[in-house]
């Protein structure tokens, strides 16, 4: 590009137009679509003269309501893409056996496993759950807002930063190929010396700090935002189980932050962590991560058993059965995550009593879960049963989490797991706990609190058409799975010799067509609902006969949420006042103590980025540049003191007249 | 329709709604938001420790901390952590009396015990380096200077906050704002000094016992 | 750093903050100065420990040092970070009291993977194969 070498490695660091992998047909193809549709999208948002608003209404907000929703949809994102890896996945294992090599070779295949588990936790899972749980909890708790709404939206920007970052090495350079794990040696300086790791580790680091502070965030909020009355003991079961998933964030990120350094150290500097030589120790990589690992596999589930709880009793007219006992589960399992972690490498060598320890620990955590599900059965038990699609979906999740979760406990046994580690065994388990548990859960609680967030609820029929093929593609899609692992098949491979095995690779295949779908249901799903939206219209804010505060409030809610503080008196707390006879104040509004929005996040994230791109291809100058812009923006930042309004009273006293309005034509 | 404002206790109809003017006090969740992010640095902290405890001892045939520590230096860095550590605490007993001038003095003090930690341990690392001592050299010193420098990186980014805190404090005075900061980084302060106690503990002193 | 924006039911604003501080206990000169006392003391005594060789043993020479550090950790918790289990509502010793056993299950749980991983790895110089015998 430059005549002179040196120059061009000063100012573009590593990257060449080589990088740009234009010669790989299926990146052109993906290419193509995603301009496409990004100009697509552009040209709506310009059409609809939408930027200002954008702008100001959403990537500013500071409203933990609007960055639940990006979250949400972020995920949903995300979910696609990740999705498009795994269908190319299944299609490449359904014909790649004997003499066919398939469409994949291995350095592309694996790239495409690696991105494949990195984007669907990290940037499905958790950017799903972290916005249902923020959309929900303040709401809930009868708050305002959560405790820091600046980091909320500080937070939600680095997590897109870090999505973007992974995006971007489709088609500048190329992804890690070192699995979702970055496991060294394959991962360190010498055996992947490409760009492809590097993009993992800063995709990570960036979207790990938000993480970090929302975990802070919500903790603080559940801590100290309640409205009067409500004790913990009167929480919202969603609400603890968002305590206990943030407690684990807070208490588990910090630990990938720290092994994604060192193993940063080792790429950049020499160091020797994990290396194979001058007493570097990749187990011990191998050991931390894990650590991490488990808790965050908690963090993913834990809230999806929240959406679960408060859906049952909900749509079973019942108070949920043992709130006690789902507390002290939930607390248990926060407790015991930390205590098990090893059984993710029984087979690395740690010996019978180390492995033995572990073993007895996982199948000891296996038993909250299992009180959980009991709670939910006899809540079920007796009551008044409506089977609308939130409630298939908790049906769906009982069964096919169940069946994940047993898989597991066969897992936990060692000398079982010596057979079954790392094979498609490990995979179908893993899978069935995830797709049945985690990812239901989050169907769930969107059809649950769509009609909250955007004042209509979502298309019955398709929701349902899209229930029938998420659940029948899951198993028809990982059943095979189960059965290739006992029968010894390895996970990660791009070919296989013995043809024996298709027929299960091509029912597999199958399934994944059936989650397609799905998918494409749910998107007809969205798009009918936004259609029909005067026809699904709910007036009431209720429209499913809730039993927590959130439903107390207009659909969607005013910016404030609460024109006055609610007092709670009991848990279940809306129930109660609906039970009781309440009477919504009609007058005495006072003005109310906002934040402001801001662009500092936004802002900020975008440097991230940039700082995280120019580690990545060795663009030191701009690595640099980025990092003072960091610092300077965000002291700049401290220097506004002025970062709250007040909405005047008359402006509430409007807002809540027009919702006296909307309940009489209700 | 009526609408209910505060009713006795023990009237007919529960209270639902908080329409008086002061029944409740929100606290500010400032402290406990602060307290949580110390904790999560305990954790990074942790996972250093752990790393240095398995490959403390893997010397790769390299330098050992026998050879390289100089612990009347580590003393005097010691020393001069904890002295900065009772020059905030008095830092705070004054904003607590509101006393503008003799804070900034105060906090002044600290940051400068603060640079010659900081000095001092860089100076140190030079001197590693010119023993033959970098951090590439083997599992033991690469996971030394993580561990040391993050402690040591933590101290920087709390100097430059407390210049920032001094520059806002001499703007705007000891606003309730300005307090709230001054106290997270009270604790950011002690948090370190404490963490210090386990890296000269650990590294320093029983690196040069075996 | 700090956002301002948390006290968001509509109430007054800065008298707030002073109740909350209060609340979480601040020092006086008095237990800063007994606290720093105190520290120069756990801190003088391991080095004097280690520098000078005073008890032969290594092994006793470290728990005694780690005892003492463990001690001063304790001293600056409760005289310079002023912790008591009130302040939040008992929250910040809670969270303190968890992330103290997660550090001790991290550290321990560590270095015991960590010692029987190594030990079943095959030698791979003479080293490993004297440190393997022992």
């Amino acid at each position: 590009m430059f005549a002179n070498l040196d120059l061009q490695q000063l100012i573009l660091g590593r990257f060449t137009i080589e990088q740009i992998p234009y010669h790989e047909p299926i990146l052109q193809a993906t290419f193509a679509g995603v301009a496409v549709v990004g100009l697509a999208v552009l040209g709506v948002i310009t059409y609809f003269r939408f930027w200002g608003p954008l702008w100001r209404d959403w990537v500013t907000s500071i409203d933990h309501k609007k960055i639940g929703i990006m979250y949400c949809i972020f995920a949903l994102i995300m979910l696609l893409r990740g999705f498009a890896d795994a269908l190319l996945m299944r299609s490449q294992q359904a014909v790649a056996f004997g003499s066919e090599q398939g469409f994949l070779p291995p350095h592309h295949y694996d790239q495409i496993f690696t991105a494949h588990g990195m984007i669907m936790i990290f940037f499905v899972a958790m950017p799903f759950v972290t916005g249902l749980m923020n959309f929900a909890v303040p709401l809930q708790i009868g708050a305002r807002d959560v405790a820091f709404p600046f980091l909320n939206n500080f937070s939600f920007w680095m997590t897109v930063a870090g999505g973007i970052l992974v995006m971007v090495s489709l088609f500048v350079g190329e992804f890690s190929r070192a699995t979702w794990l970055a496991y060294p040696p394959l991962s360190g300086a010498a055996m992947s010396p490409g760009v492809g790791v590097d993009y993992y580790i800063w995709a990570l680091q960036i979207a790990g700090i938000g993480t970090l502070l929302s975990g802070i965030n919500l903790i603080a909020t559940i801590v100290k935002m309640r409205a009067p009355g409500m004790t913990m003991m009167k929480l919202p079961i969603f609400v603890w189980s968002s305590l206990c998933t943030n407690i684990l964030i807070v208490a588990a990120f910090p630990i990938l932050t720290a092994v994604l350094a060192m193993l940063s150290l080792d790429r950049y500097v020499g160091t020797h962590f994990f290396t194979n030589d001058l007493g570097g120790n990749a187990m011990l990589y191998f050991n931390l991560i894990w650590i991490w690992g488990h808790p965050e596999v908690y963090i993913l589930i834990l809230p999806a058993f929240g959406v679960f709880s408060e859906i049952t009793s909900t749509f079973c007219g019942k108070r949920l059965f043992g709130y006690t006992s789902m507390v002290y589960a939930l607390v248990v399992i926060t407790i015991l995550a930390y205590l098990v972690w090893l059984h993710h490498f029984f087979t690395m060598g740690s010996g019978a009593d180390v492995n033995s320890f572990f073993g007895i620990t996982t199948m000891i955590i296996s038993i909250p879960t299992g009180a959980k599900i009991f709670n939910w059965m006899f809540t079920m038990y007796r009551g008044r049963i409506r089977f609308e699609v939130p409630m298939l979906w908790v049906v769906a999740f009982i069964v096919t989490f169940v069946i994940g979760g047993m898989t597991g406990v066969l897992l936990a046994v060692p000398p079982a797991d010596f057979v079954l580690h790392n094979s498609l065994f490990l995979i179908a388990h893993f899978h069935n706990v995830i797709i049945g548990g985690v990812l239901f859960g989050m169907f769930a609680g969107v059809t649950f609190w769509f009609p909250k967030a955007f004042g209509f609820k979502l298309d019955e029929f398709w929701g349902k058409v899209a229930l029938v093929f998420w659940v029948t593609g899951f198993y028809v899609a990982f059943m095979p799975l189960y059965v290739l692992g006992l029968m010894g098949v390895t996970r990660r491979m791009q070919h296989f010799d013995d043809p024996s095995l298709q027929i299960w690779f091509v029912i597999a295949a199958i399934g994944a067509a059936l989650i397609a779908c799905g998918i494409a249901s749910q998107i007809v799903m969205f798009v009918v609902s936004i259609r029909n939206r005067d026809k699904l219209r709910d007036l009431t804010g209720d429209p499913w006969g809730g039993r927590t505060l959130e439903w107390s409030t207009s659909s969607p809610p005013p910016d404030y949420n609460f024109a006055f503080t609610p007092v709670v008196h009991d848990s279940d707390a809306w129930w109660d006042m609906k039970n009781r006879g309440f009477d919504r104040p009609l007058k005495g509004y006072r003005p109310i103590h906002m934040p402001k929005n801001t662009a500092a996040g936004a802002i900020l994230a975008a440097l991230n980025f940039t700082f995280g791109l120019a580690m990545v291809w060795y663009v030191w100058w701009l690595a640099a540049l980025t990092f003072v812009a960091i610092f300077v923006v965000a002291i700049a930042h401290t220097f506004n003191y002025n970062r709250d309004y007040y909405i005047p009273a008359d402006v509430v006293s409007r807002t809540e007249g027009q919702r006296t309005r909307e309940l009489e034509m209700a | 329709m009526m609408h209910a404002e505060t009713a006795p206790p023990g009237a007919a109809a529960p209270v639902f709604y908080q329409t008086d003017e002061e029944g409740h006090h929100s606290e500010g969740s400032t402290m406990l938001g602060f307290w949580l992010y110390l904790m999560s640095d305990c954790l990074i902290f942790a996972t250093l420790f752990a790393t240095y405890g398995v490959l403390g001892r893997s010397y790769a045939a390299g330098p050992t901390p026998k050879e390289l520590f100089d612990l009347p230096g580590i003393a005097v860095n010691t020393a001069m952590l904890l002295f900065s550590s009772i020059t905030y605490g008095f830092a705070m007993l004054e904003m607590d009396r509101d006393r503008v001038k003799q804070t900034q003095i105060w906090l002044a003090v600290t940051g400068l015990f603060g640079v010659a930690f900081v000095a001092l341990e860089i100076r140190e690392f030079v001197h590693l380096f010119h023993e033959g001592a970098p951090p590439w050299r083997s599992a033991f010193l690469s996971s030394f200077y993580t561990l040391v420098s993050t402690h040591g990186l933590h101290v920087s980014m709390g100097i430059l906050w407390l210049v920032v805190l001094m520059v806002q404090v001499g703007k705007r005075g000891l606003i309730v704002a300005n307090k709230r900061r001054l106290m997270c980084l009270s604790m950011f302060w002690h948090f370190l000094d404490l963490i210090w106690i386990g890296v000269f503990t650990v590294v320093y002193l029983m690196g040069v016992l075996e | 750093m700090s956002a301002d924006a948390h006290r968001l039911t509509g109430h007054g604003q800065d008298t707030h903050d002073t109740h909350a501080h209060s609340e979480g206990g601040h020092g006086s000169f008095q237990s800063y100065m007994t606290g720093f006392v105190l520290s120069v003391i756990l801190t003088v005594i391991p080095f004097w420990l280690v520098m000078g060789n005073v008890l032969d043993n290594s092994l006793v020479t470290s728990l005694v040092i780690l005892a003492l550090g463990g001690v001063q950790m304790v001293v600056h918790v409760v005289y310079f970070l002023h912790m008591s289990t009130k302040s939040e509502g008992g929250w910040t010793f809670m969270a303190l009291i968890f992330t103290i056993t997660l550090v001790v299950i991290m550290l321990a749980g560590s270095v015991w993977v960590m010692y029987h991983l190594n030990h079943n790895m095959m030698p791979m110089d003479a080293h490993d194969v004297m440190n393997n015998a022992r």
